[in-house]
């Protein structure tokens, strides 16, 4: 019982010992790690692996480095351990071998005693004493015992006692037996002490275990760290190499062993590093840190660095251990899923930036469309109250009426131009505003400018116009546009000048730099487009005046929409704040600046620089020729050229300085084909197209409309009038479409002075003719594709007395007027098949050419028996109105450009209608 | 139906047109229409109005149409049936539908699909109040005539 208690602990202990420091069955841990069914169990797989030593050591340091550090002398220690509790395990089993042998001797001995004691037997064989005998008294005693009885018996023996040699001869050989089976005995004991001694003398050798153990435990680190793609080392205080193990050893071992890093690579990180586990030695603690390191050895590589300092017994610091994984392609899938995600958010950012901007974009592309529709609404009954307003102060009216209807007239007026302003500057925003490139003479340009600005000033103030001599003669761009900036400006600078100079200078500048930053470009486009033919120049137009100036802190917002300086401005002079906003688009528009300069109570000078083209010489000289014989009449052949103006108040010689009877021989044919508005509103509001008396009658009358102008001027027509009482400083020759019934209305005036001047025979044999065919009913086409518009402006034809034909498209029209004549043409500008603009080209065309080439080449199938007769008609400017929709879509301007004398917009009312018919049907 | 209330009835026009005029439903031009309405043509604004609904409902079919197929990029031919819509709803006064046929047509031209699909939601919304509305007014406008007519013996 006891023994197997005592196994039994042994045992325990055995494990509990063993366990502790490295697993035994490595094997089966791999092996269920990985799956594989039978575990070998023991080391003889680490055996079979194959180990590649890529560690290189120190070997005289790294044991010196074992035992002095914590580390390796806990490691040594956990083996001493080990072995102690070996060597206890065996001595304890000798023990016990020894008891049970000591056992075995005690029988033996007992039984000896026993045959001694029955045989009464004296023996004087030698004595065989166990060396293991001094605890056994016992026998001892008895030997002593026998000893005594020795003596005594002898004499006994000899004389007294079994004195036959048979039995003495039995008894020696029996006790020989027994002596025999002893020594036997005690042989086999003193071999199985041997035997014990070897097996203690073989397990006394502790380095072996040792070896042995360690053996394993390298083989597992091996194991493990076979394929592992990490580089491991320790380094000392000077960080020098004292240990290294790598999988892909590229370095051999005098390369690196009591080097330090900076020594064995060369480039990126290799300092970070270096510095890292100095750091790391300071601090005493363990840190990771990633590094890329970009050397020649292994190129660009990025390694997770585990660095731990290592302290000796005595607690110093004395090196580094050092562990790197490498992990570049980590690094380079994690950059990329961070990019990937950066990339992500700034797309999503941006889509919902573009979302917003493009919601922005459309609300405000509906609130212009819907202002410039309101404002479009407005104006239209507007109009008509300022219209009705006028012809009733060409009725009776005594002093106090007229004065109370003139009030009324000057702020419809207002209204009108505010309309107009925001009309205009939608069209600039929404981008409809299309620009026309007109040949034009600047100094002329100027000279109107300041002479109709003259002719309304009521201010001592003297106009002047300067312009430099390399100024072009002629240049191209929008004369409509400039002109409307000119006229902007000048009734600016009158308006907050009270005595005085107002002036315009112009005079040629080298390219600007605001420019020259976007030639890149921008500058090659339009030369692309432009084909090189033409040259630019850049024209800078000073308008200054010695007014009261601006102060500068309301510089900035001057050019913002419906700001003023300040509001006592506003209260004080008026106007929409408008007008220089519009000055400013238009002429960024054009591709040019305005900027101002100003002093209070000094003066302020605008300066708009505008890039014009020079139009070549060829063309030039046409019209050169054209405006020659005009210069002829005039009997003023420096006119063009002239580089100075001047219009002083109060003197008659501003009357004088005009070109007088310009608009008198001007042919309205073309008048319209060129820049329709810009002249008929220039002539017209030109003070020096009426004679002189009626001219001091108005200053007299202050500028106010007096009956005997209206005499003298184009008689019948009193819009004409009214746009020039337009002129009185606000609305020169601003927006076609603004006054576009009087304006049409004044160009019927001047029509009608043609017929009854140069081609009165025409118009006649054509009445005459008309009076044959029918009994003066005017025909009248209506050129239009949409049902319900037919059927309105027929049912209000029939109103006004009147029926006519319809024709549903442009080829329609042309056909119709091939087979018949008419009086008026009312033309719908958007239709399918043949536009309203094209076909109107196409009739122009027909009219100064007398055939219809032009409509059968763009594809419209016209009779031939026809055409002879067409041929032999006389062909005489045949009225076109156009009918647009939209102010926005179809501008006045092109209207006009393809040749149609006037327009209607839509929707037609009956107002409209009769207006029309009035100025074109007699 | 005993001719008792034309005036009811035509104080009931009144409203209803002085209402569509507040909404901006309708326009001056839709007066225009009816000053054109004589003994000569005394059914002529209904005319006009029936005539301008069939045109219509064919437009905004093929608008329709047009839009719901998925391949659909011809944006100028949906500017002329919008243009065609405009002239005709300018025309007879239609204001509202022609106020949305014009941004409608502004989401066109600048071939902005969305805005075309809402554009033409809205026009169509608007169409449907319209025809209503002149259903009802019409409806009013027959029994005031129905009215109007009763005569009895003195």
């Amino acid at each position: 019982m006891v023994c197997e208690m005592e196994t039994d602990q042994i045992e325990e202990m055995d494990v509990e010992v063993l366990s502790s420091m490295w697993p035994e069955d490595v094997g089966t841990e791999a092996d269920k790690q990985f799956n594989v069914e039978k575990p070998a169990g023991d080391l003889d797989t680490l055996k079979e692996v194959t180990i590649e030593t890529r560690t290189i050591a120190d070997m005289t340091r790294l044991p010196n480095l074992l035992n002095s550090t914590h580390q390796g002398s806990s490691q040594l220690t956990n083996l001493v351990k080990q072995w102690e509790y070996m060597q206890d395990n065996a001595v304890r089993l000798l023990k016990e071998e020894l008891k049970n042998l000591d056992r075995q001797r005690e029988e033996a001995e007992a039984k000896e005693l026993k045959i001694i004691e029955e045989y009464k037997f004296e023996s004087n064989e030698p004595e065989n004493v166990p060396v293991l005998d001094e605890t056994s008294d016992l026998f001892r005693r008895f030997r002593q015992k026998k000893r005594d009885a020795l003596v005594d018996s002898k004499k006994i023996e000899i004389y007294e006692e079994f004195d036959t040699v048979a039995y003495w001869k039995q008894k020696a050989l029996s006790l020989e037996k027994m002596l025999e089976a002893s020594t036997e005995r005690e042989r086999r004991l003193m071999e199985k002490l041997s035997e014990s001694l070897k097996t203690m003398e073989s397990q006394s050798a502790p380095v072996q275990e040792l070896t042995q153990n360690l053996k394993r435990a390298e083989g597992f680190l091996h194991f493990i760290l076979q394929n592992a793609p990490i580089v491991m080392g320790h380094q000392d205080k000077d960080l020098r190499y004292l240990f290294i193990y790598n999988k892909y050893p590229s370095l051999r071992e005098q390369d690196i062993l009591g080097k330090t890093d900076v020594e064995i690579f060369h480039g990126g990180g290799v300092k970070e590093s270096e510095d890292f586990k100095r750091e790391v030695l300071e601090k005493g603690k363990a840190s990771k840190r990633e590094i890329t390191f970009t050397t020649d050895l292994f190129g660009s590589k990025t390694f997770l660095i585990y660095v731990e300092p290592v302290y000796n017994k005595a607690g110093e610091k004395i090196g580094i251990n050092y562990m790197g994984m490498e992990v570049t392609d980590q690094v380079v899938k994690r950059e990329k899923m961070a990019k990937l995600r950066e990339d992500n958010a700034v797309r999503k950012a941006m889509e919902s930036e573009l979302n917003k901007t493009i919601h922005i974009t459309e609300e405000t592309m509906r609130a212009k469309q819907m202002l410039a529709t309101m404002s479009h609404e407005i104006r239209s009954p507007l109009s008509g109250v300022v219209g009705m307003a006028e012809i009733l102060s060409t009725t009776k009216l005594d002093k106090e009426q007229r004065q109370l209807l003139n009030v009324m007239i000057s702020s419809g007026d207002l209204v009108l131009q505010l309309i107009n302003d925001i009309l205009d500057l939608s069209k600039v925003e929404s981008g409809v505003m299309r620009l026309e490139a007109t040949k034009f003479r600047p100094r002329e340009v100027v000279k109107h400018v300041l002479q109709t600005a003259a002719a309304s000033l009521k201010k001592s103030l003297t106009l002047e116009g300067n312009i430099a001599d390399d100024v072009p003669i002629e240049v191209v761009g929008d004369v409509l546009r400039i002109r409307q900036i000119l006229t902007n400006l000048i009734s600016n600078a009158i308006k907050f000048t009270h005595e005085g100079n107002v002036g315009i200078k112009l005079q040629v500048i080298s390219e600007p730099s605001f420019v020259r930053d976007n030639a890149l470009n921008a500058d090659t486009e339009e030369h692309e487009q432009n084909g090189l033919t033409e040259t630019s120049v850049w024209i800078c137009c000073d308008v200054w005046d010695t007014g009261i100036g601006i102060p500068e802190n309301a510089l900035p917002c001057l050019f913002k929409k419906y700001m003023q300086a300040s509001a006592d401005h506003a209260r004080k002079y008026g106007g929409t704040g408008l007008g220089l906003a519009i000055c400013k688009q238009l002429v960024e528009l054009m591709g040019g600046q305005l900027t101002v300069t100003s002093r209070v109570n000094e003066g302020s000078t605008f300066t708009f620089i505008l890039p014009y083209k020079v139009g070549r010489s060829d063309d030039y000289s046409d019209d050169q020729d054209e405006f020659s014989d005009m210069a002829d009449q005039q009997s003023e052949p420096d006119d063009t050229a002239e580089g100075y103006f001047q219009f002083k108040p109060l003197l008659g010689s501003i009357y004088s300085n005009g070109g007088p009877g310009i608009s008198n021989d001007f042919l309205p044919h073309k008048v319209m084909l060129t820049s329709p508005i810009k002249l008929i509103n220039g002539f017209v509001a030109d003070p020096s197209n009426n004679t002189g008396q009626s001219e001091m009658l108005q200053l007299e009358n202050g500028g106010y409309m007096d009956e005997s102008k209206l005499e003298t001027s184009s008689g019948h027509c009193p819009e004409s009038a009214h746009q020039y009482e337009n002129g009185n400083g606000r609305c020169f020759s601003k927006e076609s479409e603004s006054c576009s019934s009087s304006q049409a209305s004044s160009e019927g005036g001047t029509l009608e002075m043609e017929s009854e001047l140069t081609v009165s025979s025409h118009r006649e044999e054509e009445k005459a003719e008309i009076e044959v065919k029918e009994t003066s009913k005017p025909n009248i086409l209506l050129v239009e594709d949409n049902k319900i518009n037919i059927m309105v402006a027929k049912s209000m034809m029939k109103q006004l007395g009147h029926t006519m034909d319809i024709a549903n498209n442009g080829v329609e029209a042309i056909t119709a007027i091939n087979s018949s004549s008419y009086d008026l043409v009312l033309m719908d500008v958007c239709m399918p098949v043949l536009d309203g603009l094209k076909a109107t080209r196409l009739i122009r065309s027909y009219e100064e050419t007398g055939n219809w080439n032009a409509a059968i080449e763009a594809g419209v199938d016209i009779s031939t028996s026809e055409n002879e007769q067409v041929c032999m008609r006389p062909t005489n400017r045949l009225p076109i109105i156009a009918m647009t929709a939209n102010t926005l879509a179809e501008s006045s301007e092109e209207c006009y450009a393809n040749g149609m004398d006037s327009f209607i917009s839509k929707p037609v009312t009956l107002q409209k209608l009769r207006e029309c018919l009035q100025q074109y049907l007699h | 139906m005993l001719g008792l209330g034309v005036d009811r009835l035509q104080a009931d026009i009144n409203r209803l047109l002085a209402s569509l005029f507040h909404q901006g439903v309708l326009d001056e031009q839709f007066l225009q229409l009816q000053q054109l309405q004589d003994e000569t043509s005394p059914n002529f604004v209904y005319d006009v109005i029936n005539i301008y609904f069939d045109e219509s409902e064919k437009l905004l079919r093929n608008l329709r149409l047009l839009l719901m197929d998925r391949e659909f990029s011809d944006y100028k031919k949906i500017g002329l049936h919008l243009n065609q819509l405009v002239g005709s709803s300018s025309s007879i006064g239609a204001r509202r539908v022609r106020n949305v046929c014009v941004a409608f047509r502004s989401a066109s031209e600048l071939s902005n699909r969305p805005g075309c699909l809402r554009g033409l939601e809205v026009v169509e919304h608007e169409y449907h109040y319209l025809k209503n509305m002149m259903h009802e007014l019409f409806q009013l406008e027959q029994q005031r005539i129905l009215a109007a007519g009763v005569r009895y013996p003195m």
